[in-house]
């Protein structure tokens, strides 16, 4: 019985340390990230390496918050990650619902190509994208990346939004149409109102891929007034290569949306995440 | 009444029947804008010489596959991608289903469980653009990790991780495999929570030993999930730009090209934009060919 007892502190110890030391790899490098944006430019690469300096403070998130290129820059990202949001939802919910409350000819056809979209490299529609935003007059505009950045979220979107609908009972439209109505006001009175915990987590979800989106940003867009935070985070690295504090608290303010839309729904959003990685 | 309505059904049937299109019509069209005319362009511009930069570019047949597939730099990048690709996604297996394993461990509460599952996940939250910041200034040769790793005596000088040739692949994957393990890690310990607690029970009654529950339950009933994984994971590997981009630009000498550096440069560096759709479609053939494999795993579960 003792060994039992033994055996099970032992495992005990050994998960632990498990535990602690794959804690200490995921969290270490975001440590030093949050360290380093909180010490002076000089004290970054001061030997030996300390957490807190002498000269702690948030003078890093001051100068970038006081810039106006870098302001621009998390304007600019709002911009574009809140339009692809709300358009992919509405173009999502849409499709969804046919999908979800039709059978017609080609459905299977369709939904394998919209299946089929999310495999295709980025790198190969970069080119072509870059003809036809320069042919369309929508190089180095919000519309040109928004229009872009919906290739990668409206598939997810779809699918996700089409297993929703499918779990509420096809009752609930009918109910409407024996009041006279008919499917599109049973979409919008009824289905997109009790489907907003689903649509938070497609929206949620849709967001950080524009907000992170690299590519495109990169290749579509020239200016700086048009340039995204991800691609300023590059270009902070480019101006002033030794400003290591400044980056890094640009990096941090640059994570905190993700991060806090994340923690607010992490549990749905990690349902539907595996939800979606396990049965799409 | 069924004689009276029937003339009317087939009218009103077909009109009916084009309802599902009309909400479908604004996803049809952003697909075709978006992924068929691209495809088409990129197909096209591949057969053609000096696209884009001049007006009339005329057909050059297979003449820029001849010239991507001859080239020893697109070599190189095959040969990167290659190793960059099944390196990361073999790391990303094993640890990724270590940390599932240990967060679904029966010995902890769950309250400890949730916080360690935050602090697993947090290297998933930061855009590439940010961990790709983060490593250089952490690899950097008076960084602190040079720093430890000379403190233990294990290297005399501070090393350059992505500026020596022959480490600075292996940099760039590591960085790949701190930042991508913990959405397997999520779809694995969503499996492990998936499988029946019974199938472990009746395990235990014949005095089976850890390792061989491991091999002869656990493993046979993530197999599904970790198979469709490893696929999906191949696939958004060969995608990754930014890191490389970021951390070493491909060098150096080429060590580090990528086949979406590669063609990046190609298209926005050299403006060969004729050779660069030339490599763009052999990385989509390719990309198609492990979504075959996807796809077939997903019809045998």
């Amino acid at each position: 019985m003792a060994s039992v007892q033994t055996r099970r502190t032992l495992a005990k110890a050994g998960v632990i340390t498990g535990l602690v030391l794959g804690g200490l790899f995921a969290a270490l490098p975001v440590l030093w990230m949050l360290s380093t944006s909180l010490k002076s430019n000089g004290e970054v690469f001061q030997n030996p390496p300390q957490l807190i300096t002498d000269s702690f403070s948030f003078d890093a998130y001051t100068a970038i918050l006081t810039d106006p290129a870098q302001l621009q820059f998390f304007l600019n990202s709002y911009i574009v990650a809140g339009s692809v949001t709300v358009l992919t939802l509405l173009v999502a919910i849409l499709a969804g619902y046919a999908f979800s409350r039709f059978t017609f000819p080609g459905s299977r056809t369709i939904n394998a190509v919209i299946v089929s979209v999310q495999a295709v490299p980025p790198i190969t529609l970069v080119i072509p994208y870059f003809g036809l935003v320069v042919a369309l007059g929508l190089y180095d505009t919000y519309p040109g990346l928004i229009l872009t950045h919906m290739v990668f979220t409206l598939p997810y979107a779809i699918i996700m939004i089409t297993a929703y609908l499918n779990t509420l009972p096809k009752e609930l439209d009918e109910s409407v149409k024996v009041d006279g109505g008919n499917g599109w006001t049973a979409l919008w009175r009824i289905l997109v109102p009790i489907s907003v915990p689903g649509l938070i987590a497609v929206g949620v979800y849709t967001f950080m891929i524009s907000w992170n989106e690299y590519l495109f940003a990169l290749a579509l867009t020239r200016t700086d007034e048009m340039r995204t935070v991800p691609i300023g985070i590059q270009l902070l690295m480019g101006q002033h290569s030794y400003e290591w504090n400044q980056m890094m608290a640009m990096s941090i303010l640059g994570s905190i949306p993700v991060l806090v839309l994340f923690l607010i729904f992490q549990r749905r959003f990690i349902g539907g995440l595996t939800a979606g990685a396990v049965k799409a | 009444m069924t004689t009276k309505a029937a003339p009317a059904v087939p009218r009103s049937g077909r009109l009916r029947s084009l309802i599902p299109f009309g909400y479908l019509s604004p996803t049809l069209l952003l697909i075709f804008v978006l992924m068929v005319i691209p495809i088409v362009m990129v197909i096209s511009y591949s057969l053609r010489d000096n696209v884009i930069v001049t007006a009339n570019p005329v057909f050059a047949g297979f003449a820029n596959y001849t010239k991507v597939l001859t080239d020893p730099d697109f070599i190189a990048a095959l040969k990167n991608t290659a190793i960059f690709i099944s390196v990361s996604t073999v790391a990303h297996l094993v640890l990724g289903l270590t940390f599932a394993m240990m967060l679904n461990t029966k010995l902890l509460s769950g309250v400890t469980k949730a916080i360690f599952r935050i602090v697993y996940i947090l290297p998933w939250l930061f855009t590439i653009a940010v961990i790709a910041v983060i490593w250089r200034l952490l690899l950097d040769p008076a960084g602190v990790v040079n720093y430890i790793l000379q403190t233990l005596g294990v290297v005399q000088e501070g090393i350059g991780w992505f500026s020596d040739p022959d480490i600075a692949l292996w940099a760039v994957t590591f960085v790949n495999v701190w930042s991508g393990y913990p959405f397997f890690m999520i779809s694995l310990l969503a499996g492990l929570q998936g499988i029946p607690a019974d199938l472990y029970e009746a395990a235990s009654v014949d005095g089976t030993t850890w390792w061989q529950r491991f091999r002869h339950v656990t493993l046979p009933q993530l197999k599904p999930v970790i198979i469709s994984m490893a696929v999906l994971d191949l696939i958004w590997t060969s995608q990754q730009f930014a890191l490389i981009w970021m951390t070493t630009g491909g060098g150096p000498l080429n060590t580090t090209e990528m086949l979406s550096t590669y063609v990046y440069k190609q298209a926005f560096s050299e403006y060969e934009f004729a050779t660069a759709s030339a490599a763009a479609v052999i990385v989509l053939l390719l990309t198609m060919i492990l979504a075959f494999f996807y796809v077939r795993s997903q019809r045998e579960r």
